[in-house]
């Protein structure tokens, strides 16, 4: 760990200035991710801009029937708060699927958005990474790479983005709501993390001195047939290998909409609106969903060591798929898999 | 003397479990002195060559840092490898940190950084540079087989294979049924909660009271003072409480030698704790490979056992442990071939981890059995029980006690075995396969070397010390135990003394002999005690036990007895007073009968029956059940032994399903360095495990009953998971871990019924 200054932001505008003022600086929400990074040296920020002062504690109904989420709003309170369970159960799930209760307690709505990959090297300074120190190279490529991506990853990455709530969101077509020097606006979820291309060190579309005050939800009516269904090398307390959320509407046997959102496969939450659509009017059953599943993994490739994401990623959609038609979640607490 | 146990036997709670959920118990990194330094370690970024180039003149710069130590300015320390040797160093030439600028492993010490706090000294260690001449690493174990070699100095004679008999080769391919496969396992590292940590407090007349996280405070306190050519008067080294060890601490790790190093140069007490990644740098369980063969007649019966088993070793020292001798006496068989060999690779020395060898070679054999029952076509427990043995056929020994077939027995009906359908994929609960497996565990009984004093004060109070060590196991408890039973005490009224370098000699605390011995020891300082109090009690004018002998005599309620007639006797205090003793002290000193060992062979066993429920498309797998039926001597006390076995089989589980260094063979190094991705089981992966213990009455493996407990729990625990696998999805996998990607590969899942 490097030595930092600290400030305490009173209001986001204090805390969006210290950011646009130093683009060393960086957020400090729970610090379960930032602080170990730094530790690591992995991170190392000239500056610390604390928020946790910030008004920003809230869960808010929106107009439309939708929720706003305040960006340090614990991963707790909202996996157990009475509207998220109500409206947005996939949500709550997905939250419950990650980490341990202690990690949930002190992760932020804003901070689990933000939070850097799990691939072994970045978080090892003594190797060269992409990511983390621009054009030294991705060790992951030909190396340890059990837990990487399959899809969308380039020549200079192939991490993934580790969190299981970000997948939720994705399906549920979230909007992260971010003030900057410029002022506020609404970034789509789908538009919020970005693939890695030529500039891995980049995990989203954030700009310089802007932080996440929010992240809003629509209205949906997906409360009925929905799961959040996640494969890990331990039971729990680990990061997906493969995970998925699925929502959908389903009348007469048919499916009528459809969202599916990858975790544990890419560089962000994976999703293919395109895809989604050609199956409204399908038969909800097994056939269909073999063939969704095949389509969303078009072009998948392994690296190797996660060869087996691939197959194991196909039998997972098909399986949260049928949950969600069966209207029969993953309960979070029961192991075996429904 | 055990005839009538108040205490011993009981399920009491350990005597320091207040200490230690309050905080009081302190650990080696929970001392302090005035105007403390700490160190903190640089780690090699390369797994063999050397360093080119190292610059310190950052990290000296970094407010509060004190001194960089390399191996240009390391102070000088004995130069004789024999300096260099602690009490169970292996063949080859121990380690010597920042000697000299080669590179032997990946994370191997290159500088420590001392500041006056740890944060400095961490933070400044992230700025030393160091550039190296890295040669090309070799540390994949199955492209080293082609230079393994049978280690020319033993580490022990017993973990060299026993001679062949019978014609192993013909016997096996005569037979009607065979098998013969390859059992990898991926090097396993030690993990305890405690990291490695050294106080070395300076006192102003230059002696030292040293704080070490070891299994033995008296073979730190020797190993440095001898590197250092310390007066060995002048350095008191305590391990008084350890959050884990599993044999990660028998031998003295880096941090000491720092620590002290720091402290003699700087005249100043030094700290030194290990990160949690350094932890991954030592004393690991190696990486190995197997083969075995097995045959066996119609009915069963085996007719020929081969086993040759391959480990990783370092390039420095030659680390063996006894990884296939137990195929050679866990069954009946005339016809047994043993090999085994190492290989060096570009990695720190392994060591010895939770039942060094058997939890590696019993796995791949265990594996075996169930292999060569399908092809057999019997009940594995069957198979087990046909060839039972009484006898150690390696040694041509008799054993001292053998409960393995109540074991069997318990642990089948407890588990409910005889309902188990044979065939694979027979067994099925909704989405999930049901698989039931099951194998024998074999551990030696061991006995080493030990002391311990006991003084009985005119309060009839007790005190045991002994320069044992509790690594979490209850040794405390235990020897507290012991010494109450003996003077017809409540275990508050005994004081146990351990973990301090100045106490009676004792061995390393490890091989799960401590209770065997040290409570041997006790054992015999209680009797030795009583004898000096018969002696003064004799003296008294009309002593009614004048004419009583050792032998007849023993102490209730405060009260020195015939044994055969509590009237007749003197109360303890009497005696005291009337011989003038304010305390009776005698100091014990035992070691294992030559005579019996001679013609006894003595071990613990256990049969673990396992279930497994595995997604029958999606492959993750759930251990629903455990139950380990474990024949182990006497049991001291249920509750700290049954906390041992349920400790052994959830490491066992981890063995079979989740730990793994995962090493880039590109550079040599470990790239999951850390506790969230190296995976040892979470509460959700542990669900019933059930302990059960059989009794065994054997006065020859230890004087006290006692066989030992702290390895067996794991022993065969990955084998039994393996094949519940097996009878679950028809897969079998001899890769262990057994992650969710070998499942799949190996499986063939119910995709098809998607098509
Ligand atoms: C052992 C372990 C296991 C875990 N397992 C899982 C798991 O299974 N699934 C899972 O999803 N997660 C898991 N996590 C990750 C955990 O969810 C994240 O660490 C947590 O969500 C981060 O939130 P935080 O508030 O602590 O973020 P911080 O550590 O405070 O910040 C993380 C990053 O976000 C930035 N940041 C924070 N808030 C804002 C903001 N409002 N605007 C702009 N930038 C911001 C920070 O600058 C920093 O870069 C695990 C973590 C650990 C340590
Ligand atoms: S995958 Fe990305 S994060 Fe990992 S080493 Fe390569 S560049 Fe770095």
């Amino acid at each position: 760990m490097r030595h930092f200054s600290y400030t305490r932001a009173e209001s986001v505008s204090e805390a969006v200035a210290a950011l646009a003022a130093n683009p060393e600086a960086k957020v400090l929400a729970g610090g379960t991710n930032l602080v170990d990074l730094m530790k690591y040296d992995v991170m190392r920020p000239a500056a610390i801009v604390d928020i946790n002062r910030l008004p920003l504690k809230q869960i808010e109904d929106l107009p439309n029937g939708g929720l706003r989420i305040g960006a340090l709003v614990s991963n707790t309170t909202v996996a157990y708060d009475e509207r998220v369970k109500e409206r947005y159960p996939l949500l709550s799930s997905a939250i419950l699927a990650g980490a341990s209760p202690q990690l949930r307690n002190a992760a932020t709505t804003g901070g689990n958005l933000l939070q850097r990959t799990r691939c072994y090297y970045f978080y090892d300074p003594s190797t060269p990474c992409n990511k983390r120190e621009p054009g030294s190279g991705c060790s992951a490529i030909g190396g340890v790479n059990r837990i990487h991506a399959i899809l969308g990853a380039s020549e200079s990455c192939i991490a993934t983005h580790p969190s299981d709530m970000c997948v939720a969101l994705a399906a549920l077509s979230a909007a992260v709501e971010v003030e900057g020097p410029q002022g506020k606006r609404y970034i789509p979820f789908a538009d919020f993390h970005r693939l890695p291309g030529d500039r891995p060190e980049s995990d989203n579309t954030l700009a310089q001195g802007e932080m996440v005050v929010a992240v809003r939800l629509e209205g949906n009516h997906f409360a009925g047939h929905h799961t959040y269904l996640k494969l890990r090398d331990r039971l729990s307390y680990a990061f997906a290998l493969v995970s998925v959320a699925a929502a959908m509407e389903v009348a007469d046997g048919k499916i009528v909409e459809l969202r599916v959102a990858l975790g544990g496969v890419a560089h962000k939450p994976w999703r293919d609106m395109l895809a989604e659509a050609e199956f409204a009017g399908q038969p909800a059953e097994d056939v269909t969903f073999r063939r969704i599943a095949q389509r969303l993994l078009t072009g998948a490739k392994g690296q190797g060591e996660n060869d087996f994401k691939i197959p194991l990623a196909e039998k997972v959609i098909v399986r949260a798929l049928r949950q969600a038609a069966a209207g029969r979640p993953q309960d979070q607490s029961v192991k075996a898999i429904q | 003397m055990h005839n009538s146990s108040k205490v011993v036997g009981l399920p009491l709670s350990r005597i320091d479990g207040p200490l230690k959920v309050t905080g009081q118990a302190g650990y080696a990194a929970e001392y302090f002195a005035p105007d403390m330094l700490h160190g903190y370690v640089v780690g090699a970024t390369i797994a063999t060559g050397r360093i080119a180039e190292i610059d310190t003149a950052a990290a000296e710069a970094f407010p509060g840092v004190v001194k960089v130590y390399t191996y240009k300015n390391r102070p000088s320390a004995a130069r004789r490898d024999s300096k260099w040797k602690d009490e169970v160093a292996l063949p080859g030439h121990p380690l010597r940190p920042l000697d000299n600028d080669k590179i032997l492993f990946d994370g191997q010490p290159v500088a420590l950084v001392v500041a006056d706090s740890f944060e400095a000294a961490r933070d400044a260690s992230a700025l030393v540079r160091v550039t190296y001449a890295a040669d090309e690493p070799h540390t994949d174990l199955a492209l080293e087989r082609g230079n393994s070699y049978v280690p020319p100095v033993p580490r022990m004679q017993a973990f060299m294979p026993p001679k062949p008999r019978g014609n192993a080769e013909a016997a096996f391919s005569q037979a009607p049924h065979q098998i013969s496969a390859d059992y990898v396992i991926e090097g396993e590292h030690h993990n305890p909660m405690e990291l490695f940590a050294t106080t070395a407090i300076r006192n102003e007349d230059g002696t030292y009271l040293i704080h070490d996280k070891s299994q033995g405070s008296q073979n730190s306190h020797d190993y440095i003072c001898n590197i250092f050519s310390l007066d060995p008067e002048k350095v008191v080294v305590r391990n008084s409480y350890i959050g884990g060890a599993f044999g990660s601490g028998l031998r003295p790790k880096h941090q000491l030698f720092f620590a002290v190093m720091a402290s003699l140069d700087l005249k100043r007490s030094v700290k030194v704790e290990m990160s949690r990644q350094e932890m991954f740098y030592l004393t690991w369980r190696p990486s190995s490979i197997q083969t075995v063969s097995l045959a066996a007649d119609e009915k069963g019966h085996l007719q020929s056992v081969m086993h040759h088993a391959l480990h990783a070793t370092s390039r420095y020292e030659d680390y063996q442990e006894n990884v296939a001798n137990w195929s050679g006496l866990a069954y009946k068989c005339d016809n047994v071939t043993i090999s085994y060999e190492i290989a060096k690779l570009d990695v720190s020395t392994p060591g010895d981890m939770r039942a060094p060898g058997a939890a590696t070679g019993v796995t791949a054999l265990e594996t075996a059995m169930d292999e060569l029952a399908y092809e057999v076509g019997i009940d594995p427990l069957e198979l087990r029980v046909i060839n039972f043995v009484h006898r150690d056929q390696n040694t041509d020994k008799e054993l001292t006690s053998k409960a393995l077939h109540a074991c069997y027995r318990e642990g089948a009906a407890r588990f409910g075995w005889s309902e188990r359908s044979h065939e694979p994929r027979s067994m099925r609960d909704g989405n999930e396969l049901i698989g039931w497996g099951v194998a024998t565990g074999i551990w030696e009984a061991q006995m080493s070397p030990a002391e311990a004093k006991l003084r009985l004060t005119s309060d009839g109070k007790v005190t045991v010390s002994a320069a044992a060590s509790d690594i979490g196991t209850g040794t405390y408890t235990i020897l507290g135990q012991l010494a109450a039973e003996a003077f017809d005490l409540k275990l508050a009224d005994v004081t146990v003394k351990i973990g301090d370098s100045t106490l009676p000699k004792t061995t390393v605390e490890g091989g799960s002999w401590t209770a065997a011995s040290s409570g041997t020891a006790v054992q015999v300082a209680a009797q030795m005690v009583i004898a000096t109090l018969l002696k003064a009690a004799q003296k008294l004018d009309n002593s009614p036990l004048a004419k009583a002998t050792e032998e007849q005599v023993e102490i209730a309620e405060g009260r020195l007895v015939l044994e055969a007639n509590h009237q007749v006797g003197i109360a303890v205090s009497d005696i005291m007073s009337a011989a003038g003793l304010d305390m009776i002290e005698e100091h014990a000193k035992v070691e294992p009968d030559k005579a019996i060992q001679k013609k006894y062979s003595a071990y613990t066993h256990s049969a673990a029956f396992v279930e497994v429920r595995v997604d029958a498309e999606l492959g993750q797998v759930r251990v629903t059940r455990v139950v380990n039926a474990v024949a182990a001597g006497r049991i001291l006390n249920p509750k700290t032994a049954r906390s041992q076995v349920m400790g052994g089989v959830v490491m066992g589980l981890g063995m079979a399903l989740h730990e793994e260094g995962m090493v880039d063979h590109r550079t040599g190094r470990i790239m999951n360095h850390n506790i969230a991705e190296y995976h040892v089981p979470a509460h959700a992966d542990i669900e019933e495990i059930d302990v059960i213990f059989i009794d065994e009455d054997d006065d020859k493996a230890s004087p006290i009953g006692v066989k030992g407990l702290g390895e067996i729990g794991i022993v065969g625990i990955a084998a039994a998971v393996s094949n519940a696998i097996f009878h679950a999805t028809g897969a079998r996998i001899r890769s262990f871990p057994i992650t969710i990607d070998k499942i799949l590969a190996e499986t063939s899942l119910e995709s098809e019924t998607l098509q």
